[in-house]
């Protein structure tokens, strides 16, 4: 009898007899014996509730995190603050036990929370709509590619070489199942190389993707891509840090026309990389190319307003085959998270987590290239992260500052070889100055 | 309690706040002369002023409109909403997991990599297949990574001519539409009056072009293929693979295994199974596990142990690649972790057998006012056709509505799409013979109000926050967002 099935032997007994069997083996009949296992399963004996928890301590134990480390990686999941409130109210169980919103009558809350996480996405990136969430940043790409493909009838994408790795990655793994080609643009002087991009955008282009802030913090200058993407009337995608967007022009002010990314950011965990969000958001020509479930507003029979899952005609469990995507999960539980997080810090909140990230990230930047043992690679406008390099090998910088229960920066030679001993140092909200003066210190004895 | 009807932006009020962020503790440029101009927002954007306590009430006040597991009996077919064990929060929640992150050294993160490993030794043995990947979002990016594997595989063996995947007319919306995002063409095949793969059916679209059947045992509608092992053999022998869909796993466990009844590549749904919440729509966890052939194309990374230190190994040369930021959702994992930890292999059985049993159960009582779609021993789940006695007026979903106002979540409805007004009703492990006699007694009351007073269901329901909904207006006018 364990602890998470109500039922009793008595109980048992009694349901055997409605249901007219005398052992509970009977019901499995129809299985095979040569394909029954026949043997106890070799996965140990349950845990108590206690013992669990003991053993879960352990493990846990063995990590050292961001409280144990003052960590100053970034590349792609940032460690930011998370106002308490986020976390006693994702936690309220009306909201994480319950499944998709298919019967709206009683399912407001999720519906409601979905519609004004829609609202805000579309506030923050300038769109005209947006879905209920996607798995996370590189998904959601991947989804926008195929968009684009999807909307413009071409086969072809072109995506900058400053868009992170990981990204890259997936988009490669999604589109070939497509047999949509991936076209790379090289990198020059840490943006996008415009000449090259010209050469490579033509008819046959559905979309051109750009990050910025990019890999390697720099904010793009996205004028001259959004003059060649639409030109050849492809879709510009743009990969941005939501954060990013408390002081940086919205991307539909630049003329985007996807906008992805990862939301981790805004109020989830790091999780050692998942479960986190990614969000898509479009203009409203594309709509009905969007994958995703997509929350609407309506009315009941009293003329009560209320919301509902709507345009669900793109959708698997409606299209079977010819859906728009073969999703059917969101991340609801993590646009839950990024919706309180947006509601608490407000305008004012999200502009001033932006302009102190990158306060401190110029500080950090200036104070480590002021003696001249780390230099600057780019000279161009960062937002929250930089790369420095020096004789020395990122490796042991980091396994230095390590030592010091400080995480270093990402080592960027692992994905462009040409920036030998670089390091991608990202600088939050949440560091203090003398934070960073202890990395500047360890650092510049090295 | 008073009605609550409000979005957060109609409550905003400009200068109001709930964050608070340190004073700038470094000396350096302000930000318009840190970054040129022409970068900048000359706005804020757009995002409610509002304070802490209105922002709680908020929140508390939605989640109150909101039918959670936690609420009451939640029999939605194919979903196992079974109860999400509250340790398993706590332990997802320790700090030494959440503030992880994904880039740092293994020497820092032994803790979270074990938990993989031992998870993914745990799903191996419960499958019968030789290794997992962890890596899947969800059930339908596991069927996604999974067909990428079966493409692989061919390929691998020069043989391209396998552009078509089997799906039969009982699946899950997601299979068809994972083949055809993967790049396959869809071949249905008919499902037999038992629910099960119609042989002669499947013998004739078996041929060189096939690259792969996909399938659930128990099928959907909630009855084991018996004959799996021919299946299994036909597949085989045309040179195909077998894909197994893990949505009704919970039948099964410790009982037989996917392998062992001749699939090849199989995902788990651990937001069903294995106990972790489903989060109002996610985040899942769809874990795909593989034959010994087949470990080679798994997505980067998996994990591995040398010289008792873990690692992600990302040397995996005929891998598909990767398929998702980072590896997987970490939170879930520990989730399921502690949750096959509580079980045991005693209590995963105990799973298995209780929910079988409960599903009998249910079907047995219900039988005197509703149509049973097949009427034989069923495992996990089964079939509604509607009520026993047809009434023009009454349908399924009116049904479904009805019990809204009797505090019940409704079974899942009109799937499968080859039963005619399908009720599917799956009622786990978890729930006490109390609350099946419950279920029972009202979904025989609404049998009754259907013969005397049909009107009473049409306009169901009445006593939920809000009435049925006007679809149509909402896909008609496409408010997709709030604005002033």
């Amino acid at each position: 009898m364990h602890r998470f099935i109500p039922n009793i032997e008595a109980d048992k007994e009694i349901m055997k007899e409605a249901v007219g069997v005398k052992s509970v083996d009977d019901l499995f009949d129809d299985i095979p014996q040569e394909m029954r296992l026949n043997r106890a399963l070799n996965i140990g004996s349950s845990l108590s509730e206690l013992e669990l928890q003991q053993h879960m301590k352990e493990l846990s134990l063995k990590n050292k995190g961001t409280n144990e480390l003052t960590c100053f990686l970034g590349a792609g999941a940032y460690d930011h603050y998370i106002p308490s409130i986020v976390k006693h109210l994702a936690m309220r169980s009306e909201f994480y036990t319950a499944y998709t919103p298919y019967q709206p009558e009683i399912s407001q809350g999720t519906l409601q929370v979905i519609f004004e996480y829609q609202t805000m996405i579309c506030n923050l990136t300038g769109m005209d709509v947006t879905n209920a969430s996607m798995y996370d940043g590189p998904t959601a790409c991947s989804e926008a590619a195929v968009m684009a493909s999807d909307a413009t009838r071409r086969r072809s994408v072109v995506v900058s070489k400053t868009v992170a790795p990981e990204v890259r990655k997936v988009l490669k793994s999604y589109l070939k199942l497509r047999n949509i080609e991936v076209i790379e643009v090289d990198a020059f002087d840490g943006t996008t190389d415009i000449e090259k991009l010209k050469n490579v955008v033509n008819k046959d282009t559905a979309g051109v993707i750009i990050q910025s802030p990019n890999f390697f913090g720099i904010i793009e200058d996205v004028t001259e891509v959004e003059r060649i993407t639409h030109q050849h009337k492809g879709n510009l995608i743009m990969y941005v840090d939501p954060i990013s967007l408390g002081i940086l022009k919205k991307p539909s002010e630049l003329g985007a026309d996807i906008v992805v990314g990862e939301g981790q950011s805004l109020g989830n965990q790091l999780n050692y990389g998942g479960p986190y969000l990614g969000f898509l958001a479009a203009s409203s020509k594309l709509v009905r190319k969007m994958p995703g479930r997509i929350v609407g507003q309506s009315e009941d029979v009293d003329g009560k307003r209320g919301f509902v899952l709507t345009l669900q005609a793109r959708e698997q469990h409606i299209r079977r085959y010819k859906a728009t995507s073969n999703i059917c999960s969101n991340q609801g539980l993590n646009a839950l998270m990024a919706s309180i997080y947006l509601i608490t810090m407000g305008k004012k909140g999200l502009k001033e987590v932006a302009t102190l990230a990158t306060k401190k990230a110029h500080y950090t930047f200036n104070e480590l290239t002021k003696k001249g043992k780390y230099k600057a690679v780019f000279n161009k406008p960062f937002f929250k992260e930089f790369i420095v390099t020096s004789d020395i090998e990122a490796d042991k910088v980091n396994k230095e500052l390590l030592r010091n229960n400080i995480l270093g920066g990402y080592k960027i030679e692992k994905d462009y070889k040409e920036l030998k001993n670089g390091l991608l140092i990202c600088v939050t909200e949440k560091r203090s100055k003398e934070e960073i003066d202890r990395l500047v210190g360890i650092m510049e004895v090295l | 309690m008073k009605e609550y009807n409000q979005l957060i932006f109609e409550t905003s009020r400009e200068g109001r706040r709930a964050y608070s962020l340190p004073e700038c503790d470094v000396e350096v440029a302000p930000v318009d002369e840190l970054l040129p101009l022409e970068f900048l927002s000359k706005e804020e954007p757009y995002l409610p002023e509002v304070s802490e306590v209105d922002i709680v009430r908020h929140f508390t006040l939605l989640s109150s409109k909101n039918y959670g597991l936690d609420t009451g009996f939640y029999p939605l077919g194919s979903c196992t909403m079974k109860y999400n064990p509250k340790i398993n929060e706590d332990m997802a929640s320790l700090s030494g997991f959440t503030t992880l992150h994904p880039y740092q050294p293994k020497e820092t993160t032994q803790g979270a990599l074990e938990v993989m490993y031992n998870l993914d030794k745990m799903l191996s043995e419960i499958s019968g297949m030789a290794k997992m990947s962890l890596q899947p979002a969800a059930g339908a990016h596991g069927e996604l990574a999974g067909l990428m594997i079966i493409k692989a595989y061919h390929e691998s063996k020069g043989d391209t001519k396998r552009t078509k995947i089997i799906v039969p007319d009982s699946a899950h919306g997601t299979n068809p539409a994972t083949a055809a995002v993967a790049g396959f063409e869809v071949v249905e095949v008919k499902s037999d009056e038992a629910g099960g793969v119609d042989i002669e059916g499947l013998k004739a679209v078996l041929n060189d072009e096939i690259a792969g059947l996909m399938l659930t045992n128990p099928s959907t509608l909630g009855l084991f293929e018996k004959n799996i092992k021919l299946i299994s053999d036909l597949i085989h022998e045309a040179g195909g693979l077998l894909y197994y869909d893990g949505a009704n796993m919970n039948a099964i466990m410790g009982i037989c295994r996917p392998a062992d009844m001749g699939f090849d590549v199989i995902h788990f749904n651990l937001h069903k199974t294995f106990s972790t919440p489903h989060g109002g729509g996610g985040p899942g966890s769809g874990p795909i596990g593989v034959r010994e052939d087949l470990v080679q194309f798994l997505p980067v990374p998996v994990v591995d142990k040398e010289n008792d230190k873990y690692y992600l190994n990302y040397d995996l040369p005929n891998s598909i690649g990767k398929i998702k930021g980072f590896y997987g959702h970490f939170g879930v994992l520990v989730r399921a972790y502690s949750y096959i930890l509580s079980m045991g292999s005693e209590g995963l059985r105990e799973v298995s057998e209780t929910a079988v049993l409960n599903a009998n159960y249910l079907m047995n009582k219900l039988k005197s006012h509703y149509k049973v779609a097949v009427d034989k021993t069923c495992m996990h789940e089964f079939i509604l056709s509607g009520l026993k006695e047809k009434t023009l007026e009454v349908t399924t979903l009116d049904i479904a509505k009805r019990l809204l106002d009797y505090g019940y979540h409704p079974p899942t409805i009109y799937f499968p799409l080859i039963v005619d007004g399908a009720i599917m009703i799956e009622p786990t492990e978890t729930e006490s013979l109390e609350t099946l006699n419950g279920f029972i007694d009202i979904m025989i009351k609404i049998a009754e109000e259907a013969k005397k007073e049909p009107k009473l269901l049409k306009e169901a329901p009445y006593n939920t926050p809000l009435r049925r909904m006007d679809e149509v207006k909402a896909a008609r006018e496409m408010i997709l967002k709030w604005s002033e």
